[in-house]
């Protein structure tokens, strides 16, 4: 069989990071998107830090078409009928350089897509790829429906769900509990409102995070990024966690009720739907991480299970693009060498050892099984806004002094073995 | 605003024939019907005249979530073919 360089099966950002590279170092590649075009399958938060990356993309990052720089973070933690909301800003960060901006998939994945073709890369649309072709027990091309092409590697980067690290024995079937499904819908405001409804100035943004009752005990949370003239509002909630409570609710109803909790509707209000989407989202860490390569193929972004929620920060899109421009890099030493054996390839984990993405995946290791503590979605949510709609209500009767309320509700919420239990388990986020 | 109406405001071109499958005999064993309560564009329903799972592939989110809950395997989930499915205009 004829063989390119390189395919690459997937135009997300760890695909198209992949191509890029590839094309950059003089490499034939030729990479295979399923949908319209590339970022049309695909689904962000979204929210994208730009440190980790630079080096990764250089000359090229500063230009993306990004949405907004986020200034403040607003956290709100709801129990049922009550809500407290705080909000964290920094002078800095209304300063360049950038630390992290809003994004739009299809617009951010369609200006990657116009940089690799400029590179050289050949970007094919409309192309699903449904098996691998091997030659001497190693991958060596795709198959399209009865089109082949063969291949000295092929990069899976075929996102969350990647059927072909599985068909290359790469990992087990998906299982629940290592994913959470995020529901996500995206409302039209003009600019000038959604500045003036979150004060923020020109290109400034805001990232909104939702805990507690919005996800009725389950594992998960609400998100709101400001984008440029629309805003993305949505929920990410545990497969298994949807699966015990299944009957209960279902996952349109919950994101109904998120959506209608006044905590929420105040910040969408007179805004247009304009998408719902859906995908999911690996929440296991580096527990999910299948192996990363074989003879003649490399594993990267989602696909390789590079996702970290931290509760508080939620990360993918810098682990996609990193570990493409690595399992380029690979590539393209392998592909010079004459040797894509699995040997050759296995200097991709090592690169990812050097750089943040392996790192940051082994540092968080129990940051799944911390979160996954019902209580953080339960009871401390409750606590926290029983304690302050004591601290705020002035009834009939005398109030108590200000200190023996808040001992009173800690005692009936946290003062316990439970609470230490957490806080142990805490201690290894 | 009904999850239906939602979807309609999706960019999605339709496949004649559906990437999803359905194994009738696993579904009718099936109590929990965890597909019903997972699927983020509420496809799934059961037909309690035929006793038959029905599953709307024409709205399909693609996020893959019904096949990952459904842990009886009732459910053989492919990607639309390239030409078909929902194209996001947002991401």
């Amino acid at each position: 069989m004829d063989k390119i360089d390189a395919i690459v099966v997937g135009g997300g950002l760890a695909g198209l990071s992949a191509a890029y590279r590839l094309a950059d170092a003089g490499k034939q590649v030729i990479l295979l998107e399923r949908g319209d075009a590339p970022g049309s399958k695909n689904v962000t938060g979204g929210r994208i830090y730009v440190d980790p990356i630079r080096p990764y993309l250089p000359g090229i990052i500063d230009s993306a078409p990004f949405e907004r720089h986020v200034v403040r973070e607003m956290i709100t933690v709801l129990d049922e009928g009550s809500a407290l909301q705080f909000e964290y800003g920094n002078e800095k960060w209304k300063k360049e350089p950038f630390m992290s901006h809003t994004v739009l998939r299809a617009k951010l994945d369609g200006w990657l897509a116009e940089q690799a073709t400029a590179k050289g890369a050949f970007i094919i649309p409309r192309k699903k790829v449904d098996e691998l072709l091997y030659e001497d027990g190693q991958v060596a091309g795709i198959r399209s429906g009865t089109e082949e092409i063969g291949a000295h590697v092929v990069i899976a980067a075929d996102g969350a769900l990647s059927f072909l690290t599985q068909k290359a024995g790469l990992r087990q079937p998906h299982r629940p509990e290592n994913l959470a499904v995020a529901v996500k819908e995206i409302y039209q405001l003009d600019e000038k409102t959604i500045e003036e409804r979150f004060g923020l100035g020109s290109d400034e943004g805001l990232a909104g995070l939702f805990m507690g009752s919005v996800t009725r005990g389950m594992f998960g949370g609400g998100f709101l990024y400001t984008n440029r003239d629309t805003l993305s509002v949505g929920l990410v909630v545990g497969i298994d966690s949807l699966i015990h409570g299944a009957g209960n609710i279902d996952a349109p109803g919950l994101m109904e009720g998120f959506t209608g909790r006044p905590e929420v509707e105040r910040w969408i209000r007179g805004g247009e739907l304009r998408e719902y989407s859906a995908h999911v989202i690996s929440e296991a860490g580096i527990g999910a991480v299948p192996k990363l390569y074989r003879g003649g193929m490399l594993v990267a972004g989602d696909a390789a299970g590079f996702a970290l929620n931290l509760g508080l920060t939620v990360r993918g899109m810098e682990f996609a693009i990193a570990s493409g421009v690595m399992a380029a890099d690979t590539a393209v030493m392998a592909l010079n060498g004459n040797d894509v054996s699995e040997a050759s390839l296995s200097s991709y984990e090592k690169r990812l050892r050097e750089s943040f993405v392996l790192p940051d995946m082994e540092t968080f290791r129990h940051s799944r099984e911390v979160l996954d503590r019902q209580r953080f979605f339960t009871v401390y949510p409750r606590f926290m806004c029983e304690l302050f709609d004591e601290l705020f209500t002035v009834g009939d009767r005398p109030k108590e002094g200000l200190y023996k309320t808040a001992k009173r509700v800690a005692k009936k919420y946290v003062l316990n073995m439970e609470t230490l239990k957490d806080l142990l388990a805490a201690r290894r986020l | 605003m009904k999850v239906e109406e939602k979807l309609a405001l999706n960019a999605i071109k339709n496949d004649t024939k559906s990437h999803i499958l359905l194994d009738q005999g696993v579904c009718a064993a099936c109590r929990e019907r965890m597909c019903i309560a997972v699927c983020p564009a509420h496809l799934y329903s059961m037909n309690e005249e035929t006793g038959e799972m029905a599953v709307e592939y024409a709205g399909c989110l693609e996020c893959g979530t019904c096949m990952i809950a459904c842990i009886y395997g009732s459910i053989t989930w492919d990607y639309p073919g390239g030409e078909f499915g929902v194209q996001y205009r947002y991401g």
